[in-house]
């Protein structure tokens, strides 16, 4: 029978199948955080159990660490108990743990796939909802709650109910200056917050296919945005080539095995989606957000939506309520939009390519006076290949600052905040009220529309500059 | 995990779509190691509005909450459900939820139904009216009652089956160990592990 990747990926992962419960998945890799697994480790004990395979679970420190002083001891001592308590639960059950300082320490989406240990054909869980980003390799990758963390430190195993599958077809070629990141938000904007709820999302298509790893990772990321909790792309020569010679990819004959299984790793091309969207590439220009969910985007040339524009009762009212918390009138043109801090970062844009992409456009000039412009590598690998390629310089040279990897400013829970009413123009993936720290205000952007509009101060696309 | 069979109490109208996790808890009060004291988080940035409808005292007692459509999107944080069930909510209906929020729900106990658009309307009209209205969410027959109203909803027998025994999933798959040990013997051999540390 004729099957998506995404089911070819889940059969190839059955445990157990049989009817009137839950297929059983076995989970290839685990990945691990200080926020979502403390209470999960304290389960383990209380029944007296063990993780079952330290060897396919890593963990890493990203949500609270500071990204300043990170040789200091954590300041915040609520965060630094949480830390702390990572630490010692590794240590007792025999988990690889990247600590704060450690070269390997990063975002735990940035790092696994660095560290070559995300691959094709793969299950890959995380108590965290942007661990759809390792979809871009064609895993079958998804967030997960703590008593599904418990499972999994436990068994190896989830039992899921198999989900639909939705095809996002992305034809053409993108215009100079439109990145990955604005195809998400426009796909997220046009099927809404709701619309991936029950699916799988497969993004297909010749600008699917056209981007660069890091630039599949972006779309991924958000898969959970558009209310799916996972998003794939079928794995080719370009996720091959990003994979060779990775720490833990394969070697030798392995690899050539893994080789063999990640080419059928494809949907057969009568394979039956039970939803289907196409989305032209030509007609895509910079997204960006205006409301408080990542469905409320709008082309950046556009003005602010009326409510009155919606017709579904309940949208009017959540475009309502979105102006007055974002202090935004309608009809007012986005670039007008006054934008105090830009942050650049996360585990949607915190990779070397989306610095690279910020520092060309940032080179030679000056950040706007009165903005603050924040750069955070997605881990520390990629804080010294930024260094290493003298990126650090262009940003300081610049004004912007130059900090150490972690989550950051994408959610308020380290020291890296927005303060009540402030706006900002970030890289990350959720522009809810209080995301970046409590009254703050935020507009999702790319990197390359983070760095035009922290030269001018307001929202603005390279080709404004 | 406390069996649920049926649940009977007041219910508390949240009239608002996509409420997401950052607001049922935001992040700042995530830092807890316990899976307890998460109620004082719940709604925080709401909850400095006296207007607000948790600090109605109408309400005070509601042990259901009744919400606008994709309740639960965004982070994958289960510290939302706790806070809720810390809070003294037993059950939530809205006309959808996120797909994590509601995986988490039922694993931790908190009952998750899913009604119509306009049965959720109907329940907010009878509950503004009446904040005391009594309603019965029975998992048994699988219904939601109040006044001469009797809505059904659906939820997979399964879940019914493990919610109405208090069962964990962890030892209902220790059970099928065997199968998983099965398994492991016939995985590629070529698939990453992530020890010994390699660089």
């Amino acid at each position: 029978m004729a099957k998506t990747l995404a089911e070819k990926v889940w059969d190839d992962h059955l445990v157990r199948s049989a009817s009137g419960e839950p297929d059983l998945l076995y989970i290839d890799l685990h990945l691990i955080h200080e926020v979502t697994s403390p209470q999960a480790f304290d389960g383990l004990r209380l029944a007296n159990r063990a993780v079952r395979r330290p060897d396919l679970t890593i963990a890493t420190e990203d949500h609270n660490v500071p990204t300043l002083n990170i040789d200091k001891p954590i300041a915040d001592p609520v965060s630094r108990l949480q830390v702390d308590t990572l630490r010692k639960n590794c240590q007792e059950f025999g988990i690889r743990l990247h600590s704060l300082g450690d070269v390997e320490q990063g975002i735990v989406h940035v790092v696994g796939p660095q560290l070559g240990l995300t691959q094709p054909g793969m299950t890959i869980v995380c108590g965290d909802s942007h661990t759809s980003t390792h979809g871009a390799f064609g895993a079958l990758a998804f967030g997960i709650g703590t008593s599904e963390v418990e499972h999994v430190l436990a068994t190896q195993t989830l039992p899921l109910t198999r989900p639909k599958t939705m095809a996002i077809n992305v034809e053409g070629s993108l215009k100079p200056g439109v990145t990955s990141k604005d195809i998400i938000l426009a796909i997220i904007a046009k099927i809404g917050t709701g619309g991936g709820q029950g699916y799988i999302l497969e993004y297909r298509g010749s600008a699917i296919r056209a981007l660069s790893m890091e630039a599949r990772m972006t779309i991924c990321n958000m898969s959970i945005e558009a209310g799916a909790r996972a998003g794939l792309i079928a794995p080719d020569e370009t996720t091959f080539a990003y994979l060779k010679d990775r720490p833990h990819a394969p070697k030798g004959e392995d690899w050539e095995k893994a080789l063999s299984y990640w080419r059928e790793l494809k949907s057969d091309s009568d394979a039956k989606f039970d939803k289907e969207i196409t989305l032209d590439a030509d007609q895509l220009s910079p997204f960006v957000t205006w409301g408080t969910n990542p469905g409320q985007g709008i082309a950046l040339d556009g003005v602010i939506p009326s409510p009155q524009d919606f017709t579904d009762p309940e949208e009017v009212s959540a475009a309502e309520r979105a102006l007055v918390y974002m202090d935004l009138k309608a009809g007012t043109p986005m670039k007008k939009i006054k934008i105090d801090t830009v942050f650049l970062g996360s585990c949607t844009n915190g990779r070397i390519e989306d610095l690279r992409a910020a520092a060309e456009i940032i080179k030679g000039k000056k950040v706007a006076s009165d903005i603050r412009m924040m750069v955070v590598p997605g881990s520390a690998r990629v804080r010294l290949q930024a260094e290493a390629e003298g990126l650090d310089k262009l940003f300081l040279e610049a004004g912007a600052e130059w900090r150490s990897a972690g989550c950051s400013m994408c959610l308020g829970m380290n020291p890296d905040q927005l303060a009540p009413g402030e706006r900002s123009a970030s890289t990350s993936n959720r522009n809810f009220e209080g995301r970046q720290g409590k009254g703050g205000r935020t507009h999702l952007v790319s990197p390359l529309v983070a760095a035009a509009t922290a030269i001018r101060g307001t929202l603005s696309s390279p080709a404004d500059l | 995990m406390e069996k649920f069979i049926s649940h009977t109490g007041s219910a508390l109208p949240l009239k608002r779509s996509n409420v997401d996790t950052d607001q049922i808890i935001p992040a700042v009060y995530l830092k807890r190691v316990t899976r307890s004291g998460f109620e004082d988080g719940l709604f925080a940035a709401w909850r400095s509005d006296p207007e607000f409808v948790l600090n109605k005292p109408e309400y005070s007692k509601a042990s259901i909450l009744v919400a606008g459509a994709d309740f639960g999107t965004g982070s994958s944080r289960e510290h939302a459900v706790w806070a809720l069930q810390n809070y003294g909510f037993k059950v939530v209906i809205s006309s959808r939820f996120a797909d994590i929020f509601r995986g988490n729900s039922l694993k931790a106990g908190l009952l998750t139904v899913i009604l119509g658009q306009s049965d959720v309307e109907a329940l907010w009209s009878a509950i503004e009216e009446e904040p005391s209205l009594e309603i019965k969410v029975d998992l048994d027959t699988r219904l939601v009652s109040y006044k001469n109203q009797a809505i059904s909803f659906d939820l997979d027998d399964y879940t019914r089956w493990r919610l109405m025994e208090g069962l964990d999933d962890i030892g209902l798959t220790l059970r099928k160990i065997d199968e998983v040990e099965n398994f492991e013997e016939k995985r590629a051999k070529y698939k990453p592990k992530t020890l010994p540390v390699l660089s």
